[in-house]
């Protein structure tokens, strides 16, 4: 990225984001700085949900922070729109000031600039469909008719023309979700904050409902933040992740880093069942090119081992593996191949 | 955190605890059977008695007589309040019961009719219709043609004119405060206990201060209303406004809502059906006082019933009664309909079969063509007296038919009980000395909740005996318990019975409702009729009007019980009766108790009531400083009734919420 623009490389940028619950919690943290022990939190009763959060989301990006249930992901989404106000830290969005902005600027930056959806919706059960979606330009005084159009607009993005007058109970958890994503959207916010969106869904509806947000992140090139608890979502998804466990951060990387190099035997845990051949790449498992080696077919550096694997296993076919520039950087055979597939130990990258 | 605590405290009651509680025990029983060793810890002595009565009463007069507020008296602002209310009641008073009249020249006035009665009903049967359709328009009509047939029409209309008038004020500040208390925590706590003191100090102690501030007469008991049915609309208006899911305000916040825009665009909307379940208890509170309030001046079918009462007359009483009964089912039907309607959806908007404009085009034309008609043709102005009917004759026969042929009947089921069961109770509570009973309250209190309920229990019971009661309260405990301990004899085995059978679940469900509707007062007409006046008819009527909740907490508590722990027990091999006895009783217990909890609020607030059939406790005190216009002992012993209760209930949910954290159920 060489673009000489005066705005800052980040959409958003964390630094040192505290967020404990319960009384004196500041006076608490002045006492203790910036690293209380888990002995000083508990005897003064309190709860950090978020301990020293430090992260930047790039634009554009799809950010996935993954934990399980009580590790503080859904309080830390919430501190990045100060839905909850922070303890400590520093936050910026697009090189402001979150933290230091008034109410109103909040309310405004709100309106313009962020977009949420839910884990249960959060559909207002009084409206339609039209004038859920329409509700975010309603509360900002958007006439009538440039609402409507644009909420018509963006059902039809998300698929469900036709439906406009129907009230969220007559729909079922699927379409209320689309509702929901629908009406984030109508205000082309500049970062796109997702709290659990698919967790209450079944199954199979998720998985439509991933490839749909996928198809829509394609068109529309978001920042987004998306908290899950299924590390697979978060796989298939993300850009990067970050994991979290008892509110603190333990690694932020691209899937195929969190594999390959898990920080903590917490991470180990999750990444062990992850089928690999579907997260690792070409450019990961490939190995140097022997200097005259002649090579049968080349693929880009970004194809999931899961996709060349076919190829590679059913002939003895050399294969090189291209960047983006179409130069040859590697060559993939078929035993770095099998191992994957196997679930041999993968090759460290170091 | 606060109650797990208090969980914890309780599991480990210390040794000391038993001992204290021995000796206690002992003195007790000594000092009951040896009465004259110590008097002083018998009967609580005059002498200590502290005169608050008369420094309240004191106090009030120098309210009304010196306070100055600066720019103006206190007086000139009670009487400018009663004066802003007074127009718009005298108009709907006006409109709806006894017409306008504008005298420009002396001598020449010109009188334009009340609203015709069939209007009056035509109007109110279309509203029905309009709001659910033609079952309820049949019942409102029937109600409302029953107020014209049997000539209480004009009646019905006066106390028809406070509602209308007192409802959508006590609902606009309840729901004020509701929301203020909602956004600022600091009010809400300090709002709380006003609001627990105000719903059970008894419903004729508001009477007394009201009385001496307003004076007596319509406005009086206007605000006299307003002060008993606004309480439940604000806590309606808090749990509704908390019960909008976190997710929402989130949403609301995220698209920037402003403070006003949330509050109007998501939160009432979404919080609508609860506060209407606010309106509607606004509106049965209000029907119940305005009846009592006919006491200082509201008129209407209150003091119909009230001067029948008095007369012994019980066709006629009977005959009011009934129409107060069928007001109030009108307008709770009316209200239910209102909350339940169906949100316009695609599906009930095309259902609807008169549009909101509609709607009104009809009430308009429908009054625009009977107004004038009825100046031609009177008939349909006023009810025509020829056309009325009336049975009170038949009720005086069939009382009076009663009373000589089953006389020795009722009298013998009235002594047995009295001797056996009430008289017993009576004198074991007005013999213990009051020494004793303080202590055992403190120690349950302890028990319970330890420092805190066992300092509650102690500072209310202590105010009782201090204030010069205590043998008037011990009254007041005697006739509730009896009265609650027959309610849930009754109330607990129809409880149980309805939530295994689906018929008598439905039949339950309606005579709870029926029972719930109707005013406190008309429960007095019928033991008046059979067994006159005295403790035994004051706890027939005590009973009748508190088992309601009995039952309905009995089915809730039981229908809770989680359906896998039946199947389970089902597996397992029990029969039904041990299901029944050893699965589903021992966990609907907490809830059974909440139940007999709301049957002492009810009973409580019953028994001030019957002092009109002459109970000797409380109730009575308050009664004759209504009468003698004696507020500080009004005040004084409507706070005696409100301490019982505030124990009473403390208790008993303390109880019950560590029975239900013991198994595990939701508190």
């Amino acid at each position: 990225m060489t673009r000489t623009t005066p705005s800052p490389p980040h959409a958003l940028h964390l630094q040192g984001i505290w967020k404990i619950f319960g009384e004196d919690a500041n006076s608490f943290l002045q006492k203790f700085g910036t690293s209380p022990a888990d002995s000083d939190l508990q005897k003064a009763g309190l709860i950090a949900a978020v301990r020293d959060a430090n992260l930047d989301i790039h634009r554009g990006e799809i950010f996935v922070i993954m934990g399980l249930s009580g590790s503080g992901k859904s309080t830390l989404v919430r501190c990045m729109s100060r839905l909850i106000e922070p303890t400590a830290g520093e936050l910026f969005f697009e090189g402001q000031d979150l933290l230091a902005i008034s109410e109103k600027e909040l309310t405004e930056m709100r309106r313009h600039k962020m977009g949420m959806v839910f884990q249960h919706f959060a559909l207002l059960p009084h409206l339609s469909v039209l004038g859920n979606v329409a509700f975010p330009l309603e509360i900002q005084g958007v006439e009538k008719s440039v609402r409507q159009q644009r909420a018509l607009d963006m059902i039809e993005l998300v698929g469900l023309s036709g439906r406009e007058d129907y009230y969220p109970r007559e729909l079922s958890g699927g379409q209320q979700q689309r509702v929901g994503i629908a009406r984030s959207l109508a205000v082309e916010p500049d970062i796109w904050f997702l709290d659990e969106p698919f967790s209450a869904l079944d199954p199979l509806i998720r998985r439509e409902m991933q490839d749909e947000f996928l198809r829509l992140q394609g068109l529309l090139r978001k920042t987004i933040v998306f908290i899950t608890h299924d590390f697979d979502e978060a796989i298939r998804l993300a850009d990067r992740i970050a994991i979290m466990k008892d509110g603190a951060i333990i690694q932020i990387g691209a899937p195929e880093d969190l594999i390959l190099n898990p920080a903590t035997d917490y991470v180990a845990e999750f990444t062990r069942d992850v089928s690999r051949a579907k997260v690792l790449s070409a450019k990961t498992v490939m190995r140097p090119v022997t200097p005259g080696e002649s090579l049968d077919e080349t693929l880009a550096h970004h194809t999931k081992v899961q996709d060349l694997a076919h190829r590679a296993v059913n002939s003895d076919r050399h294969m090189g593996v291209t960047d983006d520039d179409g130069a040859i950087i590697g060559a993939v055979d078929n035993q770095a191949v099998l191992d994957v597939l196997v679930g041999n130990e993968p090759p460290r990258t170091n | 955190m606060e109650a797990r605590q208090g969980f914890d405290d309780v599991a480990q009651t210390p040794s000391w605890f038993w001992g204290i509680f021995a000796v206690i025990i002992t003195l007790g029983i000594f000092l009951f059977f040896a009465q004259d060793q110590a008097p002083y810890l018998v009967e609580y002595p005059r002498d200590w008695v502290i005169p608050l009565r008369f420094v309240i009463s004191d106090w009030m007069q120098w309210l009304i007589k010196e306070f100055d507020l600066g720019f103006f008296t206190f007086k000139e602002l009670t009487r400018s309040i009663a004066w802003l209310l007074e127009w718009p009641l005298s108009a709907a008073n006006s409109l709806l019961a006894t017409g306008f009249t504008f005298s420009t020249e002396p001598g020449a006035p010109i009188v334009l009719s009340p609203a015709p009665w069939i209007a009056v009903i035509i109007i109110f049967g279309l509203l029905a219709f309009h709001l659910s359709g033609t079952r309820l328009a049949v019942l409102v009509t029937g109600c409302f043609g029953y107020l014209a047939l049997f000539g209480q029409w004009h009646s019905a209309m006066i106390t028809l004119s406070s509602i209308v008038i007192a409802v959508p004020l006590g609902v606009s500040i309840g729901f004020v405060l509701g929301i203020a208390a909602y956004r600022h925590p600091v009010f809400e706590k300090w709002l709380t206990p006003v609001l627990d003191l105000m719903q059970t100090v008894p419903i004729f102690a508001y009477l007394v201060p009201v009385l001496f501030l307003f004076g007596f007469g319509p406005v009086a008991a206007m605000i006299a209303t307003m002060i008993y049915a606004t309480p439940p609309m604000v806590r309606v208006t808090i749990l509704a406004l908390k019960q909008v899911p976190v997710e929402l305000v989130e949403y609301g916040n995220m698209a920037g809502c402003a403070r006003g825009q949330l509050l109007r665009k998501i939160q009432v909307p979404v919080a609508q059906k609860s506060l209407m379940v606010g309106v509607n208890q606004v509106i049965m509170l209000s029907l119940n006082m305005v009846i009592i309030a006919s006491m200082i001046g509201a008129g209407g079918l209150g003091f119909d019933v009230l001067s029948s009462l008095r007369r012994l007359a019980i066709g006629d009483g009977l005959e009011a009664g009934l129409a107060i009964t069928f007001l109030a089912i009108a307008l709770d039907r009316l209200s239910q309909a209102f909350a339940d309607r169906p949100q316009t959806s695609r599906l009930s908007q095309s259902r609807r079969l008169l549009s909101h404009s509609q709607f009104t085009l009809v009430v308009l034309i429908t009054l625009l063509i009977s107004w004038p008609a009825s100046h031609f043709y009177p008939a349909l102005g006023v009810y025509p007296e020829s056309l009325q009917i009336t049975t009170s004759h038949f009720w005086d026969d069939l009382v009076k038919w009663i009373n000589i042929n089953f006389f020795d009947q009722l009298e013998a089921i009235k002594t047995f009980l009295l001797i056996h069961i009430m008289m017993p109770v009576k004198h074991f509570l007005l013999k213990t000395p009051w020494v004793i009973s303080i202590a055992v309250i403190t120690l349950i209190g302890y028990r319970l909740g330890r420092f805190r309920l066992a300092a509650l229990g102690m500072a209310l019971t202590v105010f009782i005996a201090a204030v010069g009661l205590w043998s008037k309260a011990m009254i007041t405990v005697y006739l509730c318990g009896v009265s609650v301990l027959f309610a849930a004899c009754i109330g607990i085995p129809i409880g149980i019975l309805a939530a295994s059978n689906s018929r008598t679940n439905r039949a339950a469900q309606v005579a709870i409702d029926t029972l719930q509707t109707l005013p406190s007062f008309v429960y007095l007409i019928p033991v008046v009729m059979l067994f006159r006046v005295g403790d035994f008819a004051a706890m027939l009527a005590v009973i009748a009007y508190s088992v309601a909740p009995a039952i309905r907490y009995t089915i809730l508590g039981i229908q809770q019980v989680p359906a896998h722990l039946i199947e389970a027990s089902r597996a397992m091999g029990c029969t039904p009766n041990q299901i029944r006895w050893r699965v589903q009783l021992p966990i609907a217990l907490p809830q059974i108790m909440l139940g007999i909890n709301q049957t002492i609020m009810m009973a409580l607030s019953m028994l001030v009531i019957t002092a009109l059939v002459g109970t000797r406790d409380l109730g009575q005190e308050v009664y004759i400083a209504l009468t003698k216009a004696d507020t500080g002992g009004g005040i004084v012993a409507g706070v005696c009734v409100a301490c019982i209760a505030i124990v009473a209930d403390r208790f008993i949910s303390q109880w019950s919420h560590k029975k239900k954290m013991k198994l595990g159920l939701p508190a």
